[in-house]
């Protein structure tokens, strides 16, 4: 299982990632949605966790072209915000995770989600 | 409610001063404005009513006036044609025996007798007949006296005789000593000279001719000499002799000073300034004025009439004028006030929301913001745990772990405040949703429980588990709640109690109770307190709006709240909202 990890704060997203792998989960990140673009066109990913707002490309719309390439691929949102916008907006299969995530909580939604 | 209550204007009592900024505040002077619109109101139709009235008024007395001195003038016209033709067929007498007997006839007093007694089958007011000769010595006599060789030459109906050639005397009385008028006419002989025939006259056909006038209640009609003394007898003015000393004689006598024999009637006052009304004119060839006084307030008398329902008729439609304007004038300005009242209750409930809206939208933006930087913290502290318990090197530090731990800790603690305020800034948009109510009650708390723990309150929580979920507008149930227990926080003093207890009693409803034990409210307080802008605690930053937006909100989500307060012992808020709004509203 691979995860690409996704969120303008670089900072969060790495120490997602490390302490991701401390629990036998490989994970990638990126900092924009060009960065997870193009890294999804070298790696393959299963899951894809997404930060709802972003600079240039949002989460939304990155899970739309990451969708539209990898068919196979799952999503999972984080948001800072947790208005029902964001929820409105991603498809209702769609998980949502509100920031700050506890790492545990993201560990299961992400096993939970691998094994539909 | 009193009857004083239900007519008093509740612009009146209104606390609009309160509903205004200070610039605007002449706008909602509802006194004024009712001031102002029932003055002009008022003055535009009892202007007009009073102008026509009064011209009314003027026109009709005129009228009446006008007919008063028509009828007098008619009275005293007749009046005056019936004396004028007694004198005139009298005078004509004399002169057809003057000119049919000659002066020899005349003196003879077989034939003197024979035409006075001719004459007196005409009328009966000849007393007797003389003859006086040029000397003013009466040569003969036919009458009831002896007065033959009398001489009255000196007297002054002699020589005006003499001189007009016919002459009626005043009322005298002479030699006979009865009240008498004298009648002399000069007749010319053919030898040039000249001699007077001389009868006398009983006034009392004149009297009786006057009596039967018909004059109206206290009138009077009379002759009077232009001096004015009474040549017949008078109801009100005097014997026969007497003068007339009212000062209307003095007006009528200048005005008939040149003698002419046009009817007058003029108003007057008499001694006791009674208003007059006078009719004279003078007779033909005689000294004498004919004349009649009458009460003006008698012959106006149908005039008094009309004129005291002309001023019923005023009073009644002025009374009326103003209580349609008074009527009108309050209830329109009270629907204008009540109106006014209701747009800056919406302009300020509007405003409530909006503020709301702001606030929520600023918590949910710092949130959002506080959020990113929190979660760098958690991860990173995250991490260092992970690294503490993941790698042999640090795991036996158990104080590095437990600080650790704490750092986390805090983290979920302001994670916990930021999705609280996340949540609550959601829900200010309405929607219809189930929910829990104790979770609802528990979120509202957990946003007071500083301020609970900082004065001491003991809050108790009666929520039973089998309390159904309400289907409704979670928004509003929080607000309506938040309200509720800002206004008990603000009611106790400090270690005070409140308490909120959940039933579910009826199929439809679900009861929420909140009870505090401050200071209460008092009845006269309690019949305003859901009123927009009415606040007990205006001083220290209440706006009234608080338990005012309360009941609006409980009205919208179809609920029912009910208070009940002790002064002294506390306040308890109890509100039954309906489990399914939807429902509620079909």
């Amino acid at each position: 299982m691979r995860l690409l990890l996704v969120d303008d704060e670089g900072e969060l997203v790495s120490t997602i990632a490390e302490r991701l792998s401390f629990r036998g989960i490989d994970a990638d990140w990126a900092v924009s949605g060009e960065e997870a673009l193009a890294k999804a066109e070298t790696e393959h990913y299963d899951i894809a966790v997404l930060d709802v707002k972003m600079p240039k490309i949002s989460g939304i719309q990155l899970k739309g072209m990451l969708e539209g390439k990898y068919p196979d691929m799952k999503f999972i949102f984080m948001t800072g915000h947790g208005s029902e916008d964001d929820f409105i907006a991603g498809s209702a299969k769609d998980l949502y995770l509100v920031k700050p995530i506890a790492i545990d909580t993201l560990v299961s939604k992400v096993e939970e989600i691998f094994k539909t | 409610m009193s009857l004083k209550d239900i007519i008093k204007p509740k612009f009146l009592s209104g606390n609009d001063r309160d509903a205004c900024t200070c610039a605007t505040r002449h706008l909602f002077n509802f006194s004024r404005m009712w001031g102002i619109a029932v003055f002009l109101t008022l003055l535009v139709a009892l202007v007009p009513l009073i102008s026509m009235t009064l011209i009314h008024y003027k026109m009709t007395q005129d009228a009446v006036e006008s007919e008063v001195h028509n009828h007098t003038m008619l009275l005293v016209n007749n009046t005056w044609r019936s004396v004028s033709r007694f004198f005139d067929e009298r005078k004509n007498e004399l002169e057809l025996v003057a000119n049919d007997y000659t002066y020899e006839d005349l003196i003879n007093p077989n034939k003197l007798a024979n035409i006075l007694i001719n004459i007196r089958k005409s009328h009966d007011a000849f007393i007797d007949l003389g003859v006086i000769n040029s000397s003013g010595i009466q040569v003969n006599y036919a009458g009831p006296y002896t007065l033959i060789d009398k001489d009255y030459s000196s007297q002054e109906s002699f020589q005006n005789a003499l001189k007009h050639g016919f002459y009626i005397s005043d009322l005298i009385l002479g030699f006979r000593d009865i009240p008498h008028v004298v009648f002399l006419m000069r007749c010319a002989m053919a030898d040039g000279s000249f001699s007077l025939l001389r009868a006398t006259l009983d006034i009392k056909p004149i009297n009786e001719m006057l009596a039967e006038v018909d004059i109206r209640g206290s009138g009077d009609v009379f002759l009077v000499n232009n001096k004015g003394v009474l040549q017949t007898s008078s109801r009100y003015h005097g014997d026969i002799f007497d003068k007339v000393s009212q000062p209307f004689f003095d007006k009528v006598s200048q005005s008939l000073s040149d003698y002419s024999f046009e009817i007058q009637v003029v108003d007057c006052k008499n001694f006791k300034g009674e208003m007059i009304v006078v009719g004279y004119g003078n007779i033909p060839d005689t000294p004498f004025i004919l004349m009649t006084v009458q009460q003006k307030t008698e012959l106006m008398d149908r005039w008094q009439k009309t004129r005291v329902r002309l001023f019923w008729f005023l009073l009644v439609s002025i009374t009326l004028i103003i209580m349609v304007v008074l009527g009108m004038g309050t209830y329109l300005v009270n629907k204008i006030y009540i109106a006014d009242n209701a747009r800056v209750r919406s302009l300020h409930k509007a405003e409530y929301s909006n503020r709301l809206a702001s606030i929520g939208r600023l918590a949910a933006g710092v949130a959002h913001e506080i959020n990113n930087p929190l979660a760098i913290i958690n991860e990173k502290a995250g991490l260092i745990k992970d690294m503490f318990t993941y790698q042999d090197m640090y795991s036996k530090d158990k104080k590095l772990i437990a600080l650790v731990d704490s750092i986390i800790s805090s983290v979920e603690r302001c994670g916990t405040i930021t999705k609280r305020l996340l949540g609550f800034a959601r829900h200010m948009e309405p929607s219809i949703q189930s929910m829990n109510l104790r979770e609802v009650i528990e979120e509202v708390l957990s946003f007071m429980e500083k301020e609970a723990e900082y004065r001491s309150f003991t809050i108790e929580l009666d929520i039973p588990d089998d309390i159904p979920e309400i289907k409704s507008d979670r928004g509003k149930v929080q607000q309506i709640f938040l309200n509720l227990v800002n206004n008990s926080f603000a009611a106790m003093q400090d270690g005070g109690r409140l308490s909120i207890v959940v039933r579910h009693e009826d199929k439809d409803y679900v009861s929420a109770t909140v009870t505090d034990n401050g200071c209460g409210i008092s009845d006269t307080d309690m019949k305003h307190i859901f009123e927009p802008f009415f606040s007990t605690k205006l001083k220290k930053g209440g706006t009234g709006l608080g338990l005012s937006i309360t009941c609006d909100l409980v009205q919208e989500i179809g609920a029912k709240i009910n208070l009940q307060s002790v002064v002294g012992c506390g306040t308890s808020f109890k509100i039954d909202l309906p489990i399914n709004l939807d429902k509620e509203r079909k």
